[in-house]
């Protein structure tokens, strides 16, 4: 968005802060062990995962490869069963024709389930400066909101927390939460009770969506605390915020996913509920909104779309395991980001929303160990998405917004001299006689130099170069 | 904002013409072949739903009336919400409350009490599709005469399912039912009572939905 681009965003210093924080690592590495460890019992069967990856990727392949045509069949149908459609190519407009769609209906108080695409588009805080208020009812999200912080996984978006913490929370911010102490079950029913209310009382329910069926005009939901069904049947009015993205072609297509998402999320076999909504209420039902609308989102979509090796980030399920499986994410946490979507998916994903001058780090804070591609059950390339992003990020082109914004001189010029020293036999001599003979005397604290040894030992040149020991045995040069 | 919709699918047209992607064919066999014996079915989904803490009865078509009242009698639960127009609650109104239970009927508008919906019902009945032995889930087709609220609200949900209904897998029901020639308003999947683990991953049952599941097969 024009409004809020720019100023890049300083990863690094965020994520020197969370690493001084041990009671963050130490919450990160507990929940991180134990949500990698449920999932290998899922699947534990080799044969198994490999070809249900297969499908299920093969599923959002065949999606893209369609997808205008199945977002127009998608409007077709869900307008066809009763469900309004919206588009909105910026995030400002799908806060817009949310907004309009509250105020006809007149309501001042929304409750919500989770939806990524709403974090996308700071939906609360602009509801809110329109006087609205939007309550989060997915637990997670509702300890979130009420500390004034944001998500930190987008499947588990309070897990940077511990229990103490979040009891701490509940008595500053509730006033009966005296009694419930740091108990986990105590802690939920307190807010079972509260948000009951809520969800009573509201005007519109809101939530995302996992899967959009495009051959019935169906909306897939799964979660297991129940605010989603609540959100989706309670509230007179229902609003859906998918990213363009989340069509699939048949309902048969949808089983794969359901299939693989809760495994690599969270290590459950199935969540609590599958929510397969597919019309408001009918004449005669006794429950059930009288309308829903869906607001399909763009913003950026289509410019990751048009790149055919970009395309790929758009295959996501959004299961969170690569956060889950990331060295990185598992040692800074998630708000170290400070992005809707952290660890390995958001790296590739919000650079490309976003823009490099705002998101030129977000790339490069990747050991590109692999373990993010291994695990994910679509198969997309993260890595390779991130190598491509870090020469997008150097080299002025139209792929990626600001690509070049993180281009450098000096580094340019570096490059042109190792270049120029590796196409000319005699300057490659003699440039690493120099360094074998004097490249040991420049100081650990040299400009560049320095921010390698900061970490690390200066390596140390070898007194021979290589080709001198080839040639000492009798290897002539080519 | 019709004119967002025309950019975006103007973009998407163009820029996939420009470089089409060609998806390699949707195996469904690993779908296909998730299959149990029929006599492994129903064990199986008992496993994996004890595992999220659902609780079981067992009873007959003649008798489960009684099993369901006796049961909540025994709990506590004081009212039990049910559907008068389908043909499990004309069953279980026929039969009459057992003890100190009220039955109660949905049979109105949700709009018209859900003050008593929320703060006055201890359990809610309803009927099933089927179950799935893959993953121990329960299929729901809310309906106008059953409606969606009642397996959602109330704390306790008590659900009839019969022991011949049982499909090995979400994909096998679906295909089996052709559930893409016409779905309903809500089709529902549930394999547990409503539960979180968004406090330091302990698990805590009873979030927002039923703290409950009663599934009660019907033999
Ligand atoms: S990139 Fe893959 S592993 Fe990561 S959230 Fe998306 S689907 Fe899951």
């Amino acid at each position: 968005m024009a409004d809020h681009a720019a100023q890049a965003v300083n990863f690094a210093a965020a994520s020197k802060a969370a690493l001084q924080d041990s009671e963050l690592r130490g919450n990160f590495r507990r929940a991180m062990d134990g949500l990698m460890t449920k999932r290998a019992v899922q699947f534990a069967d080799g044969q198994e995962w490999h070809r249900m990856r297969a499908l299920a990727a093969s599923v959002r392949l065949r999606a893209l490869s369609k997808l205008p045509e199945l977002l127009e069949q998608l409007e077709t149908n869900l307008t066809r069963n009763g469900i309004q459609v919206h588009w909105a190519a910026t995030t400002a407009e799908a806060n817009a024709i949310t907004l309009e769609i509250m105020r006809k209906a007149n309501a001042t108080l929304a409750v919500k389930g989770k939806s990524m695409v709403t974090e996308e588009m700071h939906l609360n805080a602009f509801l809110e400066d329109h006087g609205i208020e939007v309550l989060e009812s997915d637990l997670g999200e509702y300890i979130v909101q009420l500390d004034g912080t944001m998500p930190s996984h987008i499947i588990m978006p309070a897990i940077h927390l511990n229990t103490k913490q979040i009891a701490h929370l509940f008595k500053q911010k509730i006033k009966d939460a005296a009694s419930t102490g740091e108990d986990a079950a105590a802690l939920t029913d307190l807010a079972r009770r509260i948000l009951r209310q809520k969800f009573m009382n509201a005007g519109v329910g809101m939530s995302g969506v996992n899967a959009a069926v495009a051959e019935t005009g169906t909306l897939c939901l799964i979660e297991n605390e129940g605010n989603g069904r609540m959100c989706t049947t309670v509230p007179p009015v229902h609003i859906a915020f998918m990213g363009l993205e989340k069509v699939v072609e048949k309902l048969e297509d949808v089983p794969p996913i359901i299939s693989l998402l809760p495994r690599s999320a969270t290590g459950q076999p199935i969540t609590t509920y599958v929510n397969m909504i597919s019309s408001p209420r009918k004449e005669g039902e006794k429950d059930g909104p009288r309308e829903i609308h869906v607001v399909i989102l763009d913003n950026g979509r289509s410019s990751v779309y048009a790149d055919p090796e970009l395309r790929d980030t758009l295959r996501c399920i959004r299961c969170g395991a690569c956060m889950n499986h990331c060295p990185v994410y598992t040692k800074v946490g998630g708000h170290a980001y400070q992005a809707p979507y952290p660890g390995p998916i958001g790296k590739i994903l919000v650079p490309q929303m976003e823009g490099l001058a705002k998101r030129g780090e977000m790339p490069h804070a990747c050991t590109m160990c692999n373990a993010c591609v291994e695990i994910c059950p679509v198969k997309i390339p993260i890595v390779e998405i991130m190598g491509r992003l870090r020469v997008e990020a150097v080299r002025p082109g139209t792929a990626v917004k600001d690509a070049g914004a993180q281009a450098s001189r000096t580094e340019a010029l570096v490059w042109k001299g190792w270049a120029a020293m590796n196409s000319s036999p005699l300057a490659y001599r003699l440039a690493t006689t120099a360094l074998s003979t004097v490249g040991n005397a420049a100081p650990a604290s040299l400009p560049l130099l320095k921010d390698w040894t900061n970490v690390r030992s200066k390596p140390r040149f070898a007194a021979k170069t290589l080709h001198d020991l080839a040639r000492k045995k009798g290897i002539p040069d080519v | 904002m019709s004119d967002a919709r025309a950019a975006i699918l103007g973009t998407l047209r163009r820029t996939r013409d420009a470089h089409p992607l060609t998806p390699p064919p949707s195996d469904f066999a690993p779908l296909a072949e998730k299959q149990w014996p029929p006599e492994e079915r129903l064990p199986r989904i008992r496993r994996l739903m004890e595992a999220v803490h659902t609780e079981f009865l067992e009873a007959t078509e003649a008798d489960w009336p009684t099993v369901v009242t006796d049961f909540l009698t025994r709990e506590g639960a004081a009212t039990l919400l049910y559907a008068p127009e389908t043909i499990d609650g004309a069953v279980l109104a026929n039969a009459g409350p057992g003890g100190s239970l009220h039955l109660i009927p949905y049979d109105r508008p949700i709009d018209d009490f859900k003050q008593q919906m929320f703060e006055g019902i201890d359990a809610g009945l309803t009927g099933t599709l089927g179950a799935i032995a893959d993953t121990g889930s329960l299929i729901l087709w809310p309906s106008a005469q059953e409606p969606r609220l009642l397996s959602l609200v109330p704390h306790i949900h008590v659900a009839l399912l019969r022991a011949d209904a049982l499909y090995d897998s979400f994909w096998q029901a679906m295909r089996d039912g052709r559930w893409a020639d016409g779905m309903p308003t809500n089709a529902l999947l549930i394999s547990g009572p409503s539960k979180t683990a968004d406090i330091e991953q302990t698990l805590a049952y009873g979030v927002h939905g039923p703290k409950r599941l009663v599934v009660v097969i019907v033999r």
